[in-house]
């Protein structure tokens, strides 16, 4: 355990020494800035968040802006997650470590949990920070911001997860672009599934389900996107509203999220197995 | 658990997609023992290095690591190896890179013993800095640092001084006989001969990924012999030589008991004696002979 952690800590140094972290904090400061106007902006135009239309404004524009955060997160860390395994191969730092008395396992699991751990802090930092804004500039608050957090954390863990397991096979930039791509992929996919329920066709709803299933990160981000709305809005406007990719309906099964978590340890430990069969 | 040898390798295999890297290779390194693995680019030296330390999976064989099978982490406790291609954490200071590895290992070992290491391989003033900044040789001497610093029994060193100025490597020859001294046990592969032939107890030689020739320098390189240059030598002297090789007035003889009254026996006769010399076989002639055989 003393090795998980200590390459754990190692991972969480990595992360905060590069450059990664200067671009991630860069780009949320232009978010949070460009949301800060925004949601004034809203609040100018309709007198404050009374009107229906106020509302869904700002229940919008809060996922959105929570949706540019976990797109923030996805990138950072799956694009920490490739170097931090693959780059080491290349590069040939892992040589030294990995002869050291300890399990390639263990060194997995430990960049596994800081990068988790810096996905996680990222998330909380930026989202409280956004709600704050938003409670500011709207005076809303939402209505579950810690699940909502929790499940953005888990969509950035499933992701940097998937990170993790190319990065055992090919090669770091690789890595992080297949990854972050997958996510783009079953977002869209997501959307063309909510599309397909608003029109009633059960098999273009189909795509979003399926895509859900394999790459769980559109299903933990349609979660968190429920519990950040009002849920007093969604029936106050009704239907139509499925159709949009930044409001949701419905708050998650435990079942998903038992799915989700067993998706994770799975991919988690075929990249320990990736790991373990690989030529140093 | 003393009485196992540092290193026992036997049979150990390896195929890089259809090429032959490693065919069936086994040699043994005694504890406190210094041995040479030498070979041309390619013979397989540090295919061999990496399956012993499980960086590379042998598709066949078997290592015991100080008494231990290989495949248990637990046997490279006390392991330090300095990498061909040594690369460490650009973001940590070369003392933070020390530390990690002590910790990996295990063990723990007082900001003096690592502020020693560092000053061993002369980083002593670098110790803060980050090693993104280190020139190859600096790397490669944190490197050394790195094997060096949690009390191993046995280092394994690839080419330890390819990126090393002259002093480097004449500190690296130093660290070499202080690890003797020491008793511990050392895998040496390098291109310098001179200096494997000046610290190593006995050498393998790889080719093709077999075991081209081992054993001690004295076995490899024979005995010792004497080179006389010589002029106006008479049968009579050719005589108290005999037996001799001849090269124009070089004559070289096995190494006598005495050699002051070899001399002054050659004199007496009348002998011209130019220059007397201690020779053998170099290990690079020796190495170069195995080679062309084997080839
Ligand atoms: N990762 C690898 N993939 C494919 N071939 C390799 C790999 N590593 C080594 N080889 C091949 O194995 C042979 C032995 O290489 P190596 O052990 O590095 O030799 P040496 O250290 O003696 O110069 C070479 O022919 C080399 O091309
Ligand atoms: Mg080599």
């Amino acid at each position: 355990m003393t090795i998980v952690l200590t390459i754990a800590a190692l991972t969480l140094q990595e992360a905060s020494r590069r450059k990664v972290l200067r671009s991630l904090g860069v780009l949320t400061a232009v978010l949070l800035a460009l949301s800060a106007w925004g949601f004034s902006e809203i609040s100018s135009d309709y007198g404050g968040l009374t009107s229906g239309e106020a509302k869904v404004a700002g229940s919008t524009v809060l996922n959105l802006v929570m949706f540019g955060f976990s797109l923030i997160a996805a990138l950072g860390t799956a694009f920490l997650a490739g170097p931090t395994l693959s780059g080491e191969v290349e590069s040939g730092v892992a040589l030294a470590v990995m002869t050291r008395p300890i399990r390639r396992m263990q060194v997995l699991t430990g960049k596994w949990l800081g990068l988790v751990a810096f996905g996680t802090g990222f998330v909380t930092v930026a989202g409280v920070a956004q709600f704050v804004i938003v409670h500011l500039t709207v005076d809303y608050w939402p209505p579950h911001p810690v699940t909502g957090l929790a499940l953005l954390a888990g969509q950035t863990a499933a992701l940097l997860t998937l990170g993790v397991l190319f990065s055992t096979a090919i090669s770091p930039m690789a890595s992080g672009i297949v990854a972050v791509g997958l996510f783009g992929a079953t977002w869209i996919a997501g959307v063309v599934g909510s599309v397909g329920d608003a029109l009633g066709n059960p098999s273009v709803a189909m795509v979003g389900t399926v895509s859900r299933m394999l790459l769980p990160t559109d299903g933990l981000w349609r979660g968190a996107m429920n519990s950040f709305q009002d849920p007093a809005l969604l029936a106050q406007i009704g239907s139509g509203v499925e159709e949009s990719p930044f409001l949701s309906m419905q708050p998650l099964t435990g079942v998903y999220l038992l799915w989700a978590a067993i998706w994770t340890a799975l991919v988690l430990s075929l990249a320990a197995v990736s790991f373990q069969r690989r030529d140093l | 658990m003393t009485d196992s040898p540092a290193v026992w390798a036997s049979h150990l295999r390896k195929r890089y997609k259809n090429r032959t890297a490693v065919d069936g290779v086994s040699f043994t390194v005694g504890r406190g023992e210094v041995l040479g693995l030498l070979g041309p680019n390619g013979a397989g030296k540090t295919s061999v290095i990496k399956m012993m330390l499980g960086l590379v999976r042998p598709d066949a064989g078997e290592v015991m690591l100080l008494g231990r099978p290989h495949t248990d982490p637990g046997s490279r406790a006390r392991v330090g190896y300095l990498p061909e291609l040594f690369r460490y954490q650009p973001w940590l200071s070369a003392d933070e890179v020390l530390r990690l590895h002590v910790r990996l290992a295990g063990l723990k070992i007082g900001d003096r013993d690592r502020r020693e290491s560092l000053a061993l391989v002369g980083l002593a003033d670098r110790a803060k800095d980050r090693v993104g900044g280190f020139s190859k040789g600096m790397q490669q001497r944190l490197g050394l640092a790195v094997a060096l610093v949690a009390a191993p029994e046995l280092v394994v060193l690839d080419e330890p001084t390819s990126a090393l100025d002259p002093l480097g490597r004449a500190d690296v020859r130093d660290l070499l006989l202080s690890l003797k001294d020491r008793g511990v046990a050392v895998l040496l592969n390098s291109h310098l001969i001179g200096e494997v032939e000046r610290v190593c107890d006995r050498v393998v030689i790889l080719d093709h990924g077999r075991v081209a020739a081992s054993g001690t320098l004295a076995e490899l390189l024979g005995r010792r012999s004497l080179r006389l240059s010589l002029t106006d030598v008479t049968a009579e002297a050719a005589a108290i030589l005999e037996p001799f090789t001849r090269d124009g007035d070089v004559y070289t003889v096995a190494l006598p008991e005495d050699v002051p009254a070899l001399v002054a026996d050659l004199v007496k006769r009348g002998v011209r004696v130019h220059a007397v010399e201690p020779a053998r076989m170099s290990l690079e002639d020796r190495l170069l002979e195995v080679l062309r055989e084997n080839s």
